[in-house]
């Protein structure tokens, strides 16, 4: 019917012209240019040599850009496998054993109170975590030394072999609240029935965890590993407050190492080479990432 | 119905054959537990709120943990104004309410076209879409930046709008085109036209006020974002006087020598902002963070 009225009225299309040119002007191009300068090399000020795929063999035998990556996959640890996974445990004991003992407010002002850390900008917290690591008169250290712990005070963001660890640390403590919320609304669709059958077969609760609440789950674990996994990727602004990629490379991940080669070492070619490939790898993750999950969600439906 | 479920599921658990005592120590215990876990999240807040109200001598005598021997807030006045701070809310809340309408606008007008007028090569562009969102702003940022140069915008905060209007626009077009093709009420459309309007009556008197609480989300989500942005405010902004409030606080701790509790009064006021919009937006965001779940 829709179909009938509206086809003789065209016009629609003019619509989209205003976000074609903006598309065209601020991701288009601009995308299709950094593919570009990727293969040259540049500094930023007169023109750039060509030197085709120069950079991305550079890039395969440099030393930090496989530091970068091998960090961005701490990320993935530290930002989607634990946060998920710390999301679902306290997502369902919140839900089916907080929530039905003590009621819904309990368990509410659990949830905000966990997913306090989502609502600053995650810069600002990074800022905030620096502050709290200071090597000298930070509250971490401080505190240990107050509880007779000193042997413990150490410069956490400062020493190449904790730097990481301590990032992580930041990261998992940002990112809890973003799961377990998503969860929670999840749960809301769950048949109260099941549970209850599974309890009278004798289920103990981990045994509901994984056999009722996990599958029920699945479509809000898929938005959140992959939401979760390309935010990881992305990483910038937290590595810029906290370490600016240091000391040393032990926190260098790929958005700050390309910031660095285009605005700090004016090594722009390089700079879009890391780009670049940054781009691809999340492309391919994301293509691959939901192509499995429409696999598995055909299977599920079979069954 | 619903109480009826929750008594049931309370005899559930009165069936489980544990003594009242274990029951009820369980309970605690993992109450407890909780509320530790709460403290470790709560904390970072909690000890730089103590310390912004503190003077220096007092930090270096008592340590952090301490609490302030009056409400002194003159560490927090004179970072207010060594951050210029009230020039940076405003920086930021003028890109964020820019870059939000403006997103808006965009993602309304291309919907309408891709959802309701079902223009040729929807799945084009929603994948197209798709792929914006996942693109790392790394990927942008030189050329941008290059660009914005060349046309005497580097430095504006018309360049930040325009750039994140952009890119929030590929999110807001992929959500409103879902909602519009699937769950928008065809009859509406039909009358519409029917009655005779032309496609801006049907945009602007049918489509948007049905869409309102959609709207809302958006607005709230491209808002929270954009304040939240740091990367291309990084790049883009290099005046004092055009700076948002995320990008002066993080260039604010890589000065030296940085008096400890102007730092931590800093960290403050970068807080009191978030906790601000939370107050204000929860209901929409509630609402939005299911609605972009289920998505």
């Amino acid at each position: 019917m829709v179909n009938k009225l509206s086809s003789p009225f065209k016009g629609y299309t003019v619509f989209l012209v205003p976000g074609i040119l903006m598309f065209l002007i601020f991701i288009v191009l601009p995308f299709l240019a950094n593919v570009g300068i990727s293969f040259t090399r540049w500094s930023g000020v007169g023109a750039p040599a060509w030197v085709a795929l120069a950079n991305y063999e550079r890039a395969l035998g440099d030393a930090t850009f496989w530091a970068s990556f091998k960090n961005n996959l701490y990320l993935i640890v530290a930002m989607t496998i634990l946060p998920t996974l710390i999301g679902l445990f306290l997502a369902a004991f919140l839900f089916d054993y907080i929530a039905v003992k003590f009621g819904n407010r309990v368990a509410s002002f659990f949830r905000a109170g966990f997913y306090f850390p989502q609502i600053i900008p995650v810069v600002i917290a990074a800022i905030v975590w620096r502050w709290i690591l200071q090597p000298d008169w930070g509250a971490l250290n401080w505190l240990l030394d107050a509880v007779g712990l000193s042997a413990l005070t150490h410069n956490w963001l400062g020493d190449a072999s904790t730097a990481m660890f301590a990032v992580m640390g930041v990261m998992v403590w940002f990112q809890i609240g973003y799961p377990l919320v998503i969860f929670m609304a999840g749960l809301q669709r769950i048949d109260p029935e099941l549970y209850e059958a599974a309890s009278l077969d004798g289920a103990t609760w981990f045994g509901r965890f994984y056999h009722i609440t996990i599958p029920l789950l699945r479509p809000e674990i898929y938005v959140v590993v992959l939401t979760t996994m390309i935010h990881a990727l992305k990483t910038f602004g937290p590595i810029y407050a906290m370490t600016r990629g240091g000391p040393g490379n032990a926190t260098m991940v790929a958005s700050y190492f390309s910031y660095k080669n285009f605005f700090e070492i004016s090594n722009v070619g390089y700079g879009a080479t890391m780009a670049t490939v940054l781009t691809g790898l999340i492309i391919v993750i994301t293509i691959i990432y939901i192509n499995i999950q429409r696999r598995m969600e055909q299977q599920g439906s079979m069954i | 119905m619903a109480n009826q479920s929750l008594t049931v599921n309370n005899n559930v658990y009165s069936a489980t054959k544990k003594t009242p005592l274990v029951n009820r120590l369980t309970g605690s215990l993992s109450l407890i537990a909780l509320a530790v876990l709460l403290v470790i999240m709560l904390f970072p807040f909690a000890i730089i709120t103590l310390n912004s109200f503190k003077t220096e001598t007092e930090y270096y005598a008592n340590g952090p943990m301490s609490l302030p021997q009056s409400l002194e807030t003159t560490t927090l006045t004179e970072t207010w104004e060594r951050l210029e701070f009230t020039t940076k809310l405003w920086n930021s809340i003028v890109i964020s309410v820019s870059v939000s309408l403006l997103a808006i606008a965009l993602s309304l007008f291309n919907a309408f076209a891709l959802g309701i007028g079902k223009v040729k090569g929807r799945g084009f562009f929603l994948v197209f879409f798709l792929l914006a969102i996942t693109l790392p702003n790394e990927v942008l940022a030189y050329p941008l930046y290059y660009l914005f140069r060349q046309i005497g915008l580097y430095d504006t905060r018309l360049s930040v709008i325009l750039t994140l209007a952009t890119l929030h626009t590929a999110f807001g077009t992929y959500l409103l085109t879902s909602v519009f093709s699937t769950t928008f009420p065809k009859e509406l459309i039909e009358a519409a036209m029917i009655d005779g309007c032309n496609k801006m009556q049907l945009l602007f008197k049918v489509v948007v006020p049905v869409s309102m609480s959609t709207l809302a989300v958006l607005f709230v989500f491209f808002f929270i974002w954009t304040w939240n942005d740091f990367f291309l405010p990084l790049i883009f902004l290099i005046s004092n006087s055009n700076q948002t409030v995320p990008l002066a606080l993080a260039l604010l701790q890589g000065q030296h020598g940085m008096v400890i509790t102007t730092q931590s009064a800093a960290a403050f006021l970068g807080v009191l902002p978030g906790i601000i919009f939370f107050i204000l937006f929860q209901r929409t965001l509630a609402r939005g963070v299911t609605a972009g779940s289920v998505k």
